[in-house]
C-alpha cells in the first residue's frame, strides 16, 4: 500500500483536520512534560479503577466526541442550506453522515451516560465501588480504544460511508470496496466489549452491592433505570457482536452472510441491526429518564409522584425494546399481518411513555420549582420530548410510514427524542452531577445562556424538518434542486444547527470559566437533594462512604436529613479499615493491544492482528495469574480525609 | 418556556403558509390519498395530546414556580394517585386503539388494487433500481424505458420491485408510499395517477455516491395518450444483452427507451448475481446463474446441475 | 472487611464477596452468551438451504464423527462435575485427576471437530462456499473456539491450583470455568440437534 492511499488526501479539510491533531498531540505532549505530569497522569487517572474518575474520563471522551460528531453536523448543514451547492461532494457529505451517526449514537451518547452512571449509581446506593472495578476499567479503556480506531479513519484509510445503519449490500466488499467499512465493524466491535462488560458490572453491582438497608423499591429512579438498560445491554450487545462479526467475516474472509452471492442474505443483516438498534435506542434513553426524574423531583422539591408507576413502565419499555425492530423497515414488503403486529407493539410503547410524562408533570404540580439550569433542561425535555413522541407514533403506523420512511420527517422525529431526551439529560445530568465529580457548580448565568441558545436553535433546526419530510425531501441527499422548494426551511435549519453550536460551545466555555472562577464546594449538598450521592462530603473520598449509609426510602438522604431537622442525629460510630481495590495498568494495555488488532484487520495486515491478539491474551494471562487483594484505607487516613472534606 | 409554544406555533404557521408544496398531503392518486387521509387522522390526535400537555406544563410551571418574595412553602408529600395514573394509561390505550384500527385497515387495502379501479386489470411494470439508475419494463407492452415512466389515469398499476444490487427505496411521492427494491427478491406496490400530470419519483434508501441523482419522472397521461406513447416505444431500439449489460456499470445515464425487455434474460428478483458478475467480467449465461432454476425461463436443467456439482 | 462465620457447609468459593460477586457475575456473562448463541443459530436457520449451487449438509454429514465429538464432550462435562465433587471434599488430587480428564476429553473433541472441518473443505465445502457453510462454520466454529479458550483457561488455573492449592480463589476460578464447560456442553445439545440432526434429515 502506497503512502498516499494509507493517509486520506486531497481534500484541504483533512489537512485543516491533520493540522489540528497534531498540533493538538504536540500540545498535549509539551504541556505534560513541561509541568513534569506524565507520572501524575499514569498513576492517577490512566491505571485508575476508581468508578468516579473513570466516569469522569468517559465524560471528557463523549464530550470530544460530540464536538466531533457536532462539526459533522455543521458541515451537513452547511452543505444542505442552499441547493446545488459543492462546498461537498456526494462521497464525502456520505462519509460525514455515516460518521456523524455513529458516534453520536455509539461514541457519544453511550459513554456520556454510562460515564454519569459511573460517578453517580455506586454513590446513590451507598457503595464503595462498582463489583468488578478492574473490569470498568476494561470497559472503558475498550471504549475509548474503540473510538479512537474509528475516529482515525478519516486521516487514515478513509470513513465508512454507507451509512451508521450500514445496509448491506452498500456496505458490502462489492460496493464498498475501501477501508472505511472495515473500521466501523471493527471500532464498535472493541468498544462493544466494553458496553458488554459495562452491562455485567452494573447489573451486579446494583443487585449485590447496595447498602444492606436498600430494597430494590427503595432504590433511586436513576439506579432503577440504570439496572433495566443493564438487562437490555446484557441482551442486546451480542446481537450487534455477531452482525459486526459477520459482516467482518464477510469482508475480511470471503464468506456469504450478507452478500448478493452464493445465498448471501443481505435482508438478514437489516434484521440482526435492528433487533440491536431498537432496544439500543432504549438503552440511550432509559438512563435520560432516569436522570429527569432525580432532577425533577429535587428542583420541584417532591418526591417523585408515582415511583412504582414509573419502574414498572420501564420494564415494560424495556421488554417491548425487543418486540419492535422491524418498524425500522416496514417497507420491505414482509406483509399485512407482520406490518401490523409490529405497528401495533410499536404503538404500545407510547402507553408506559406518556405514563412517564404525567409523573413527572405530577411531580411539579404543588412543588416550589427552582429554575436551575439543570431543571431547565430537564424541564425543556417534557414539551420537547412530547413532539417527538407523538410523531413517533406516526411513524408507527405502518401504512403512514410507507410515506414518511426515508426522509426528513424521519430524521426530526429521532433527533427530537435523541437530542430532547439524551442530549438534554447529559447536559442536565453533568449540571446536577458537577459539583460531586469537580468539586464546583457550573456558572448558572452561561448555563442559561447556553441552554436558551440551544434549545431555540434545536427547535429551528429540526422542527422544520418535519415539513421537510412532507415535502418529499429524502434523507441523506447530498443536495437538492432550486426546484424542489426545500431551501427556505433548510436555511431554517442551518440557522438552527449554528445556534446550537454556539449553545455548546458556551457550555465548553463555562467549564473553563466555573474552573477558574467558581466557587469551591463547602457542603457536599449544593442543590438541597434527595439521594444517598449527596450525602457525601465534598470533595469525594476515593472510598465515597466513611460509613455506609443507611436507607429507609426512596429519597434516603431527603429522610435523612428530615430526622436530622428533628434532633434524630445518627451517633458518631468509630472508623473502620476500608477495603479498596487496587489501581492497574493492566486494563490500558489490553486496550491498546485491542487497537492494534483491530487496526491491524481493518487493513488485512494479518501480522499485526494477530501480533494484537497475542498481547491480548498475553495480558488475560498476566491478571489471571494477579493475586493482588486491594488494600486498606487506614483509620488514620480515614480521619484524615474526613477532617479537610466538609459536609 | 411559554417561548417553545410561541416558537412552535410561530414554525407551523409561517411552514403552513407554504403549505402548497408538502407534496405528501396533496395526493394525486387513491393510495396516496388513503395516506394522506390517516396522517392528517393521526395529527388531529396528537395535536390533542400536545396541547393537553402543554397547557399542563405551562400551567403547573406557572402556578408552582418558587417565588421570591412569597412566604416559605414547603411542597406537600404526594406519593401517587392511583386513580389518576390509571387515567392516564387508560386513555392513551383508547386513543391508540382508535389510531390502530385505521392503521390496520389501510395497510391491508394497500396489499390490494385500488378499488375504486377494481374493474380494470392493472398494467404490469417492473422496476428495478440499477446503481444509479432506474429500469422500467412492461412485459405486456414488451417495452423498457430508463429512468422515466408513462402510466395511464385512472388506471391501477402494480409495480413488480427488485433491484440489481444496493437496496433501494421506490417512491413516488404524489402517487403514494414507497416499497424497498432488494435483489434476488421481489416486492410488489399498487399504485394509480388520478391526475394527468408529471410527478418526480425516486429512490429514497441510500445507495452510495450516486444515491442524490438515481431519480425518475413519472407522466401520468390520458388513456389515448398512454396508448400513443406504447405504440411509439415499441418502435424503439431492440433491447440487447449488451447494450443491457451497459446498464448493470454503475453510474448515472440518460432517459432511454428500448423494446423488449431485459426479463428474458434476468429476473433481478429471482438473481441476485447478474450485475455482480457483469461487472466482474464474468459470464452472465443462464447455465451459469445457480440461483435461476425458479426463474420464467426455462434453460437446460441437466446441464445446469452437472456443472453444480463439478466445483 | 467483615469477619463472617461461614458454616462448614458453605463451598469455599462462596466464602469471600469476591467469589460471590464473581459467580453471579458469570451467571449473568453467561445469559449474555446465550443472546450471542442464539443469535448464531438464528442465522444459521434462516441460512439453511441457501447453498448457492454448492453441497448441501446431507451429502457431507457423517453420524460418526459427530456422534464421538458428541460423546467425547458430554463425557467431559460430566468429569468435570466430578471434578466439582471432588473439590467441595477438599481433594486436590481428585480435582487434577478429573480435571485432566476433563481436558483431555476436550482435547480430542477438538481434534475431530478439526478433522470433520478439513474434511468438509477437502470436500468443497468451506465457509467461502456459500451462505449455508458461512453459517455453519462460525456457528460451530463459534462453539469450537470457545472450547479451545475453556481448555486455555482451565489449564492456566491448573498451573494456579498446583502453586496455591486450594483457597476461596482458585476454587472460585475452577468453579467459574466449570460453569463455563457446562454451559458449552449445552450448546454443543443444541448445535448436535439443529446443525447435525436436522442437517442429515433435510
Amino acid at each position: 500500500m502506497k503512502l498516499d492511499e494509507f493517509f486520506v488526501t486531497g481534500d484541504p479539510l483533512i489537512y485543516g483536520a491533520d493540522v489540528s491533531i497534531a498540533l493538538t498531540l504536540i500540545g498535549a505532549i509539551f504541556v505534560l512534560t513541561y509541568f513534569k505530569k506524565w507520572k501524575w497522569l499514569w498513576t492517577e487517572w490512566l491505571t485508575t479503577v476508581d468508578h468516579k474518575k473513570l466516569g469522569v474520563m468517559y465524560i471528557i471522551a463523549a464530550v470530544l466526541m460530540l464536538f466531533r460528531g457536532g462539526v459533522d453536523a455543521l458541515l451537513m448543514r452547511a452543505q444542505l442550506t442552499v441547493p446545488d451547492s459543492s462546498f461537498l461532494d456526494a462521497n464525502h457529505y456520505n462519509e460525514i453522515f455515516t460518521t456523524h451517526g455513529t458516534i453520536m449514537i455509539i461514541f457519544m451518547a453511550m459513554p456520556f451516560l454510562i460515564g454519569l452512571i459511573n460517578v453517580v449509581v455506586p454513590l446513590q446506593i451507598g457503595a464503595r465501588d462498582v463489583a468488578y472495578p478492574f473490569l470498568n476499567a476494561v470497559s472503558f479503556w475498550t471504549f475509548f480504544m474503540g473510538a479512537m480506531l474509528f475516529n482515525i479513519s478519516f486521516v487514515i484509510g478513509g470513513s465508512p460511508s454507507a451509512g451508521w445503519t450500514s445496509y448491506v449490500p452498500l456496505a458490502g466488499l462489492e460496493l464498498s470496496p475501501g477501508v472505511g467499512q472495515n473500521y466501523y465493524l471493527l471500532g464498535l466491535q472493541i468498544a462493544g466489549i466494553g458496553t458488554l462488560l459495562t452491562g455485567i458490572n452494573f447489573l451486579v453491582t446494583i443487585l449485590k452491592m447496595r447498602v444492606p438497608s436498600m430494597k430494590l423499591m427503595q432504590m433511586p429512579m436513576f439506579t432503577w433505570s440504570s439496572l433495566i438498560t443493564m438487562v437490555i445491554i446484557i441482551f442486546a450487545f451480542p446481537v450487534l457482536t455477531v452482525a459486526l462479526a459477520l459482516m467482518t467475516f464477510d469482508r475480511l474472509f470471503g464468506s456469504h452472510f450478507f452478500t448478493m452471492m452464493d445465498g448471501g442474505m443481505p435482508m438478514l443483516w437489516a434484521n440482526l441491526f435492528w433487533i440491536w438498534g431498537h432496544p439500543e435506542v432504549y438503552i440511550v434513553i432509559l438512563p435520560a429518564f432516569g436522570m429527569f426524574s432525580e432532577i425533577i423531583s429535587t428542583f420541584a422539591r417532591k418526591t417523585l409522584f408515582g415511583y412504582k408507576a414509573m419502574v414498572y413502565s420501564m420494564v415494560v419499555i424495556a421488554g417491548l425494546s425487543f418486540l419492535v425492530w422491524v418498524h425500522h423497515f416496514f417497507t420491505m414488503g414482509a406483509g399485512g399481518a407482520v406490518n401490523s403486529f409490529f405497528s401495533i407493539t410499536t404503538m404500545l410503547i407510547a402507553v408506559p411513555t406518556g405514563v412517564k410524562i404525567f409523573n413527572w408533570l405530577f411531580t411539579l404540580y404543588k412543588g416550589r420549582i427552582r429554575f436551575t439550569t439543570a431543571m431547565l433542561w430537564s424541564l425543556a425535555f417534557i414539551p420537547n420530548f412530547v413532539i417527538g413522541g407523538v410523531t413517533g407514533v406516526m411513524l408507527a403506523m405502518a401504512a403512514a410510514d410507507y410515506q414518511y420512511h426515508n426522509t426528513y420527517f424521519l430524521v426530526a422525529h429521532f433527533h427530537y427524542v435523541l437530542i430532547s431526551g439524551t442530549v438534554y439529560a447529559c447536559f442536565a445530568g453533568l449540571y446536577f452531577w458537577y459539583p460531586k465529580m469537580f468539586n464546583h457548580r457550573l456558572n448558572e448565568r452561561l448555563g442559561k445562556w447556553s441552554f436558551w441558545i440551544f434549545v431555540a436553535g434545536f427547535n429551528l433546526c429540526f422542527f422544520p424538518m418535519y415539513f421537510l419530510g412532507l415535502a418529499g425531501m429524502p434523507r441523506r441527499i447530498y443536495t437538492y434542486g432550486i426546484g424542489d422548494g426545500w431551501m427556505s426551511l433548510n436555511v431554517l435549519a442551518t440557522f438552527g444547527g449554528v445556534l446550537m453550536g454556539i449553545g455548546f460551545l458556551i457550555l465548553v466555555y463555562n467549564i473553563y470559566y466555573s474552573f477558574r472562577y467558581s466557587p469551591r464546594e463547602t457542603t457536599g449538598d449544593p442543590w438541597d437533594a434527595r439521594t444517598l450521592e449527596w450525602s457525601t462530603p465534598a470533595p469525594v473520598p476515593h472510598y465515597n462512604f466513611a460509613h455506609l449509609p443507611e436507607a429507609k426510602g426512596h429519597d434516603a438522604f431527603w429522610i435523612m436529613k428530615e430526622e436530622k431537622k428533628q434532633g434524630k442525629a445518627p451517633e458518631k460510630k468509630p472508623y473502620k479499615p476500608i477495603h479498596m481495590p487496587s489501581y492497574s495498568g493492566v486494563p490500558i494495555i489490553m486496550s491498546v493491544f485491542f487497537f492494534i488488532a483491530g487496526f491491524g484487520m481493518v487493513f488485512s495486515w494479518h501480522w499485526m492482528s494477530i501480533l494484537g491478539l497475542i498481547g491480548v491474551l498475553a495480558t488475560m494471562v498476566i491478571r489471571s495469574f494477579d493475586y493482588d487483594k486491594g488494600f486498606y484505607v487506614s483509620v488514620e487516613e480515614i480521619e484524615e480525609t474526613e477532617k479537610k472534606t466538609t459536609l | 418556556m411559554k417561548s417553545f409554544f410561541a416558537l412552535s406555533m410561530f414554525l407551523a404557521v409561517m411552514v403552513l403558509s407554504g403549505c402548497s408544496n408538502l407534496t405528501v398531503l396533496d395526493p394525486k392518486g387513491p393510495v396516496a390519498e388513503q395516506q394522506a387521509n390517516l396522517i392528517l387522522f393521526s395529527i388531529g390526535f396528537m395535536l390533542f395530546i400536545v396541547l393537553v400537555v402543554f397547557v399542563l406544563f405551562t400551567l403547573i410551571l406557572v402556578k408552582y414556580r418558587e417565588r421570591k418574595s412569597g412566604p416559605e412553602y414547603e411542597p406537600p408529600h404526594i406519593e401517587g394517585n392511583v386513580f389518576l395514573e390509571i387515567v392516564w394509561t387508560v386513555i392513551p390505550v383508547i386513543i391508540l386503539i382508535v389510531l390502530a384500527v385505521p392503521t390496520v385497515q389501510t395497510i391491508f387495502a394497500l396489499e390490494e388494487a385500488p378499488e375504486a379501479t377494481s374493474h380494470k386489470d392493472p398494467i404490469v411494470i417492473h422496476a428495478t433500481s440499477v446503481d444509479w439508475k432506474w429500469v422500467f419494463s412492461y412485459p405486456e407492452e414488451n417495452i423498457e424505458t430508463v429512468n422515466y415512466l408513462h402510466i395511464p389515469e385512472d388506471h391501477p398499476i402494480l409495480f413488480k420491485l427488485a433491484s440489481a444490487d444496493s437496496m433501494g427505496s421506490f417512491w413516488i411521492p404524489s402517487l403514494g408510499g414507497q416499497e424497498y427494491t432488494m435483489s434476488g427478491m421481489m416486492t410488489e406496490l399498487y399504485l394509480q395517477a388520478d391526475e394527468v400530470g408529471e410527478y418526480r419519483g425516486r429512490n429514497a434508501n441510500f445507495t452510495g455516491e450516486g444515491f442524490t441523482e438515481q431519480v425518475f419522472t413519472v407522466t401520468a397521461e390520458s388513456e389515448e395518450d398512454y396508448e400513443e406513447w406504447v405504440e411509439e416505444a415499441q418502435d424503439a431500439p431492440k433491447l440487447t444483452q449488451e447494450k443491457y449489460n451497459e446498464l448493470m456499470l454503475k453510474g448515472h445515464t440518460e432517459e432511454q427507451t428500448f423494446s423488449e425487455t431485459h426479463l428474458q434474460w434476468v429476473d433481478h428478483g429471482m438473481d441476485a448475481e447478474y450485475a455482480t458478475k457483469v461487472r466482474n467480467g464474468e459470464s452472465t449465461d443462464e447455465d451459469d446463474s445457480s440461483e435461476m432454476d425458479h426463474s420464467e425461463m426455462n434453460h437446460d436443467d441437466s446441464e445446469k446441475d452437472s456443472e453444480e456439482h463439478s466445483h | 472487611m467483615e469477619s463472617v462465620e461461614y458454616s462448614p457447609n458453605t463451598p469455599l468459593e462462596y466464602q469471600s464477596e469476591t467469589g460471590r460477586l464473581n459467580i453471579l457475575g458469570f451467571w449473568v456473562f453467561l445469559g449474555a452468551e446465550i443472546a450471542l448463541f442464539s443469535t448464531l443459530f438464528a442465522t444459521y436457520l434462516v441460512l439453511v438451504g441457501r447453498t448457492g449451487g454448492g453441497p448441501g449438509p446431507e451429502e457431507l454429514f457423517e453420524l460418526k464423527g459427530v456422534l464421538i465429538e458428541t460423546f467425547l464432550l458430554l463425557t467431559s462435562s460430566f468429569t468435570c462435575g466430578l471434578a466439582i465433587h471432588y473439590m467441595r471434599n477438599h481433594s486436590l488430587k481428585g480435582v487434577f485427576l478429573w480435571i485432566g480428564v476433563t481436558l483431555a476429553l476436550g482435547l480430542g473433541f477438538l481434534g475431530f471437530e478439526i478433522y470433520e472441518f478439513v474434511h468438509y473443505i477437502h470436500e468443497g465445502a468451506a465457509l467461502t462456499t456459500s451462505a449455508y457453510w458461512s453459517g455453519f462454520f462460525v456457528l460451530v466454529g463459534t462453539h469450537g473456539a470457545h472450547v479451545t479458550m475453556g481448555i486455555a483457561w482451565i489449564s492456566l488455573i491448573l498451573i494456579q491450583l498446583k502453586q496455591r492449592g486450594l483457597t476461596p480463589d482458585t476454587t472460585r476460578k475452577v468453579f467459574i470455568s466449570s460453569l463455563y464447560w457446562h454451559f458449552l456442553d449445552v450448546v454443543w445439545i443444541f448445535i448436535f440437534t439443529a446443525v447435525y440432526l436436522y442437517g442429515m434429515v433435510m
